[in-house]
């Protein structure tokens, strides 16, 4: 088993996307989902900068780590255990932008949590979207579990996890690569490294260059890739997958990418980061590459261009209108499901 | 019928339900070839193989987090920690995990899981072998907490512990495995969660317990009924959800109620019975509600003349029971 660390380049070419098998129409999917998730995620700023919801988290910058990866799962027989940033991730995976509104409105039709968790914290049983808290790296265990058992029933589904590179600190992810590594489990564990755990930097969080490396440690290859070159992360997951899906085990796959935007809406980024350096990163914007390589390719003109604006803005539109007005949980909500069925507590 | 230790009870239920179910598996810390360090998965590895009986890595949050996704894609775990001492690594994922999947989703996840912990002292276990945790997990919505205390209630609470669509933490008294012994019915013999068991019938005090203690309260009420005084015996079985109406029940009928465990006093189980007593049997108590519990201390010593002022004994129990008989 090769387990050196593969440093996988970007590489040019006006066909790309069609040599790692994606049709103009799935390229273009990609793209209008990345641009969906941005969408989605600039109106909920608008929203809260008006004080009509509390809190919004955002995925802007990392659409491109998410998407691209995502898209080389099978939406339905595959699992994500996503982490608060990966609206790319549960979008193409078949959540709405309704979906993602009703949560940030924490309405009672929200289907992550009927409105009881904050915005990002995703979970469909349905759509094999797992659950999460706010805790951090917990799900990574859970991956290897939901792993465990498509390996224990004879089945070829893969789970992706996702998380941040501070969450690569607690033990739950150690011990989550350990055990998935010991029974090469049918996992991918692709770490957004945007480079900052809040307003703690990559420096303080780890004394390595490169997460990727660690996972030597647990006898699986790790793979550091452009998380803002959105066919980079695609070719990179889909070798991953191929791999898990040949019982051959995981693959760390170590995204570098950056948000654009605060922690939270409760943070104050400038504390802790130059705008200088935010700027040099805007510049390298996944939507607006992957932009320039598709009109480059011919595969996207104005027109087209216009329709998907058009298509995402009447979403946009269409759920956030929805779900400001759809009904809150009535307090009566509050005591339904401690348990499954209804238990005296 | 027949006559069998906790810890028999015990590796039937696991293997009952395996040999019945195929999503059932167990995972744990020297679970496989060597059966457990109590030998309760004793031959199971051989029978249903590495796939459904893991060793898992020294590791209990993994142990814990592994079976909650296990669970989430359509299986039914047994986790075992090898000592409750032992749980603490695992916590947030019980306690911020687990517990909370089904209300965080509005039931759309639930998670069919059991967490196995042996607990209790009085077997030179010292601090980190001895210890008694269902107060401290009694208090989390979203898990269900079972201690049962005899054959049949371990075999049979153990089965309805891996048939419940929520995470449930099954509590094993390491002194009750070969020292209890009992009657275990035939067949599936299920004994439902949230229901209390009353192990022997009286009228003038009630003593109410589980684990090792249920054993120690029945022999305290066989030398009460040499005195004269008639003693009902309530086993808890389940600590959440707690059944209530058995609690208030007994309470109504004898008026005298002492509440025993040998986990650490403070807001520990017995104070949550004693407050069920006073908020639904006040009337018809005839004097305060007592209990008798482990003290107030980390944990019980190695040095044996210190753990056994630790633990509750049928003598000190006694003592305690006449003192409320003549209240």
């Amino acid at each position: 088993m090769a387990l050196k660390t593969t440093e996988v380049e970007a590489k040019g070419g006006r066909s790309r996307h069609r040599s790692l098998g994606l049709s103009d129409e799935q390229a273009l999917r990609i793209y209008e989902v990345m641009r969906l998730a941005r969408a989605v995620d600039e109106r909920m700023w608008l929203i809260n900068r008006q004080g009509r919801a509390p809190f919004v988290i955002s995925c802007q910058g990392q659409e491109g780590a998410q998407v691209g990866t995502a898209a080389a799962l099978r939406p339905g027989s595959d699992w994500v255990a996503p982490y608060y940033r990966d609206a790319g991730v549960v979008l193409w995976f078949g959540m709405t932008a309704r979906d993602q509104m009703l949560s940030f409105f924490a309405r009672r039709e929200d289907p992550n949590s009927g409105g009881r968790q904050m915005p990002g914290h995703f979970g469909s049983r349905r759509l094999h979207i797992l659950t999460g808290g706010s805790p951090v790296a917990t799900q990574l265990l859970h991956a290897a579990g939901l792993a465990l058992a498509s390996k224990q029933r004879k089945e070829d589904a893969v789970t992706a996890v996702y998380f941040g590179e501070g969450s690569a600190s607690q033990g739950d992810t150690h011990e989550a690569m350990n055990f998935a590594g010991i029974h090469k489990l049918a996992v991918i564990f692709v770490c957004e490294n945007n480079g900052y755990a809040i307003s703690v930097p990559q420096s303080q969080q780890m004394a390595i260059r490169n997460l990727a490396d660690r996972a030597a440690g647990y006898g699986f290859p790790g793979v550091v890739v452009d998380g803002n070159d959105v066919l980079a992360c695609y070719e990179v997951a889909r070798q991953a997958v191929e791999r898990a899906r040949r019982s051959e085990g995981p693959t760390l796959i170590e995204v570098k990418t950056y948000r654009f935007t605060a922690h939270s809406s409760d943070d104050d980024d400038k504390r802790y980061r130059k705008a200088e350096e935010v700027a040099i990163w805007r510049q390298k914007d996944p939507i607006q590459r992957y932009a320039a390589y598709l009109r480059d390719a011919g595969t996207l003109t104005d027109p087209v261009e216009a329709e998907i604006t058009e298509r995402i803005t009447e979403q946009v539109d269409e759920a956030t209108e929805y779900a400001e007005q759809a009904p809150d949980p009535t307090p009566d909500d509050l005591t339904k499901f401690v348990y499954k069925k209804d238990v005296q507590a | 019928m027949a006559v069998k230790t906790v810890i028999e009870a015990i590796r039937e239920g696991m293997d009952e339900e395996m040999a019945r179910d195929p999503s059932v598996f167990l995972i744990g810390e020297d679970v496989g070839n060597r059966g457990g360090v109590f030998l309760a998965s004793d031959g199971l590895f051989k029978k249903y193989g590495a796939l459904r009986v893991i060793d898992s890595p020294l590791a209990e949050s993994c142990i814990v987090g592994v079976a909650i996704g296990a669970a989430v894609n359509g299986m039914r775990p047994i986790a075992e920690i090898q000592f409750a001492d032992f749980i603490a690594p695992a916590m947030n994922q019980i306690i911020e995990e687990a517990a909370r999947f089904c209300y965080r989703t509005a039931g759309d996840f639930n998670l069919p899981m059991v967490i196995r912990a042996p607990w209790g002292g009085g077997v030179h276990g010292a601090l980190y072998h001895s210890q008694s945790i269902e107060a401290t997990f009694g208090h989390i919505p979203g898990l269900k907490v079972v201690a049962p205390g005899t054959p049949a209630d371990a075999k049979g609470l153990l089965k309805a512990a891996i048939r419940d669509p929520d995470p449930v933490l099954y509590l094993e008294h390491k002194r009750t495995y070969r020292l209890v012994k009992g009657e275990v019915p035939d067949g599936d013999g299920v004994v439902p969660i949230g229901k209390a068991d009353i192990k022997r019938e009286g009228t003038d005090i009630s003593l109410i317990a589980y684990g090792l203690m249920l054993t120690f309260c029945l022999e305290v009420a066989e030398k009460l009924a040499a005195d004269g005084i008639s003693a009902e015996v309530l086993d808890l079985r389940t600590i959440k959800p707690i059944d209530q109406a058995a609690i208030v029940g007994t309470a109504r009928k004898t008026g005298k109620v002492l509440v025993v465990h040998e986990d650490n006093r403070f807001a520990g189980i017995a104070a949550e019975v004693m407050a069920i007593i006073m908020e639904n049997a006040f009337d018809a108590l005839d004097a305060p509600v007592m209990r008798f519990t482990g003290p107030d201390v980390p944990a019980m010593p190695f040095n044996h003349v210190l753990e056994e002022a630790f633990m509750p004994n049928v003598e000190k129990i006694l003592a305690k029971a006449r003192e409320l008989a003549a209240a």
